[in-house]
């Protein structure tokens, strides 16, 4: 009963697809007994540190399968790892779809790995689905429609940002520093998307630098110089702890918006000076494994047992495990959803119909929703603000503008 | 044994790869083979410039780069079909590398491997530098479309690139051995191991530094090209300093001052990572680096040596 109330909805949802019929169905990668998918993750290389999402990911389908699979299907994941170097991704991708054969690609990690093989897969109309990046550009359904993003983008998180001030500061006048990048390149388009009309009102200038400058001090010093009493810092965790560090022995006090990607309190707030980033506030999707809020929070003691159970190892304050948890999370209502039909078409129509999904490890209000023309799952924040020992959330969810 | 020290070797060697893999091997596989000419090519290059000319290099990645977002922006922007791009991307990294080779002749050793690392580190920014946006696509960098067999001929993409990458890479090879067992690649050599007494004899050093320089330049930069067509997309953060450092491990593996060498260590660099990632997902690159000790610890002179040892041995 559940499982037809289920595909009803989605197939409701989808009647209107352009999925839906243009292909015959095609089924690669599951049996009778097993779901192959494929996984590409920089267990070695610069990236290095992101290789715990891939394990989490293994750890995780284990439980799966020892608690009876999905559709009575193991979960066969092959996870291979590309160096963080676009040309190794093109590699594995391909060694995944035409050697091994795996029905879809599910949360391959780094923006310029996925831009490498988004194409192949698009034309090869494999799945590629819920990656691990935060660009903006994986929720194309019309020119990508097999490739689907999963967190909130760097762009939606940034028209969070002009959102509130536009609402809790109207008089305000903010200047900008973003990486030279693709990722700090979303931040730009995500405050023009949020100021609107009202963007050369509110932004007095911007300011970029390179991700492999020695110091970002000179910025800091025009940007203080422009008279902006707010800012926004679209930079990676060096640069934040020296922004960070700069404003404050600069004497100068704006209210100060710092990238998701860069709260992390051991790698950005520590270095930085825990005094020193006091007031700063940034956003939030995901329950921080860290903060105390969460200490008899039922999704958190979850995913707390799941660790204990299965990674036992590892380190529990590293949120790249509660990342990996949250995506597998999704991708198992996803292959529910799909019932009995494992085609890729179907696993892509079923990503993209997802409904009020609640995920353990996301924010409590935080759901996830997909459909034909919407391929951007989580849309939600809710900001939080620095108060010298934790990171506070504060106020409502806030949902980004557009789709 | 006979077949391997026999002169006729390279050309058996050479219509077996051609051949055999086109009849048993996958998409995928011929797809890493491919990406073994284009490595093989690029090794060679920096082999004829560090093996054989004794300048250290570890920025080739640099002309690698050039090489790949020439053919990329001639076939984004322009339409120029895949083939003709590459004459361009060597006359142009030979440009390049000639210019680079000057300043490096007042340089020597620890000094040089350092200038020329800097260029490594600079290239990804270059690329993503405002003034080129609308040509190098910035960032994002350019998708490129594979090209289908010509005259229809009955091969898919996969297979045909392979073919097209291999002759490229035969040429280049041939002409390499040629060039280092005449008359240059004795002063070449005599420059790496005696500078003084090569100019006693006449070699003008400045010369042929600078023009080996530009030789490297352009075979790294024909690899370039033929690596962008293979993987159908560049991006700056592709062409960094690891890629250099790639080069440089697959030249010494291989074998410096061996033209063979270069193929062996293409074939080292891309599959031993795959293996590391086979034995460990904990940590691939300590597999990868104990690998690399042991083969160092094996095989000091490189795995051409084994050839050369093999060689010695009467059959």
């Amino acid at each position: 009963m559940k499982r037809r109330s289920l595909l009803a909805t989605a197939g409701a949802a989808l009647a209107s697809a352009p999925l839906s019929r243009a292909f015959a169905a095609t089924v690669v990668g599951v049996t009778a007994t097993e779901i192959k998918i494929g996984n590409i993750m920089p267990y070695s290389g610069p990236a290095s540190a992101y290789g715990a999402i891939g394990r989490g990911h293994v750890a995780f389908f284990k439980r799966v399968n020892e608690q009876g699979g999905i559709a009575g299907r193991k979960i066969n994941l092959i996870t291979l790892d590309d160096g963080y170097a676009p040309p190794k991704t093109v590699e594995q991708a391909r060694r995944l779809v035409e050697q091994d054969q795996v029905a879809f690609l599910f949360n391959p990690l780094g923006t310029p790995n996925n831009s490498a093989i988004q194409k192949y897969m698009n034309q090869k109309k494999v799945p590629h689905i819920f990656l691990s990046t935060g660009a903006d550009k994986w929720g194309d359904p019309e020119h990508f429609p097999w490739t689907m993003g999963w967190q909130p983008s760097y762009r939606t998180e940034a028209q969070i940002y002009a959102k509130y001030i536009m609402k809790n500061a109207p008089n305000a006048k903010v200047a900008v520093l973003y990486q030279n990048d693709d990722f700090g390149k979303d931040y730009l388009i995500g405050l023009k998307d949020g100021f609107g009309a009202h963007y050369s009102k509110y932004v007095l200038k911007e300011f970029s630098f390179e991700v492999t400058d020695a110091t970002i001090d000179s910025q800091a010093v025009s940007m203080q110089a422009t008279g902006a009493d707010t800012i926004v810092t679209a930079a990676t965790p060096k640069f934040a702890a020296q922004m960070i560090r700069k404003v404050y022995d600069m004497s100068w006090k704006p209210l100060h918006f710092l990238t998701n990607v860069s709260a992390s309190v051991g790698a950005v707030i520590t270095p930085a000076g825990v005094e020193k980033a006091v007031g700063i506030i940034t956003s939030a999707y995901a329950k921080d494994p860290t903060d105390s809020t969460w200490d008899k929070d039922a999704g958190m003691n979850e995913w707390r047992a799941f660790m204990k159970q299965y990674l036992p190892e590892a380190d529990v304050t590293d949120g790249g495990y509660v990342f990996s948890y949250g995506a597998c999370t999704t991708l198992v209502q996803v292959l529910k959803q799909c019932g009995d039909d494992f085609s890729r078409e179907n696993i892509m129509k079923q990503a993209a119909s997802l409904k009020n999904l609640v995920i353990p490890t996301l924010l409590p209000g935080v759901t996830i929703n997909t459909s034909a023309t919407n391929y951007h799952p989580i849309r939600q924040m809710q900001l939080s603000k620095w108060n010298g020992k934790t990171w506070e959330l504060f106020g409502e969810l806030i949902e980004g503008t557009g789709a | 044994m006979n077949l391997i020290t026999s002169r006729y070797f390279p050309w058996v060697f050479l219509v077996a790869v051609a051949v055999l893999p086109l009849m048993f091997a996958s998409d995928y596989k011929l797809f890493q083979f491919t990406m073994v000419v284009v490595y093989a090519i690029a090794v060679l290059g920096l082999n004829l410039l560090t093996g054989y000319n004794g300048q250290v290099s570890l920025g080739n990645g640099a002309f690698y780069a050039i090489g790949a977002y020439v053919t990329a922006i001639m076939m984004d922007k322009w339409d120029i079909p895949y083939w003709a791009t590459i004459p361009f991307s060597a006359v142009i990294c030979a440009g390049v590398g000639f210019l680079i080779g000057l300043p490096a002749l007042r340089l020597g050793g620890m000094y040089l491997a350092l200038t020329t690392f800097a260029l490594a580190v600079a290239t990804p920014q270059l690329l993503k530098y405002k003034l080129f946006d609308d040509y190098t696509g910035g960032v994002q960098g350019i998708v490129i479309n594979k090209p289908d067999a010509p005259f229809g001929l009955p091969l898919n993409p996969d297979q045909w690139l392979y073919l097209f990458a291999l002759t490229v890479g035969a040429i280049l090879f041939i002409l390499a051995t040629n060039l280092v067992r005449g008359r240059i690649g004795r002063a070449m050599r005599a420059i790496r191991d005696q500078p003084l007494a090569a100019e006693a004899m006449g070699i003008d050093i400045a010369m042929f530094k600078t023009r080996t320089f530009a030789l490297s330049a352009m075979f790294t930069g024909i690899a370039g090209s033929l690596g962008a067509i293979t993987i159908q997309f560049v991006a700056p953060d592709a062409f960094g300093v690891p890629l250099s450092l790639t080069f440089f491990v697959g030249m010494v593996v291989g074998g410096g001052a061996s033209i063979g060498g270069a193929i062996m260590g293409a074939l080292f660099i891309q599959f031993i990572p795959n293996i590391a990632d086979e034995i460990s997902k904990a940590a691939p690159g300590a597999v990868y680096g104990l690998i690399l000790i042991a083969f160092m610890f094996l095989l000091p002179g490189g795995l051409a040596s084994l050839i050369r040892i093999l060689k010695r041995k009467p059959a």
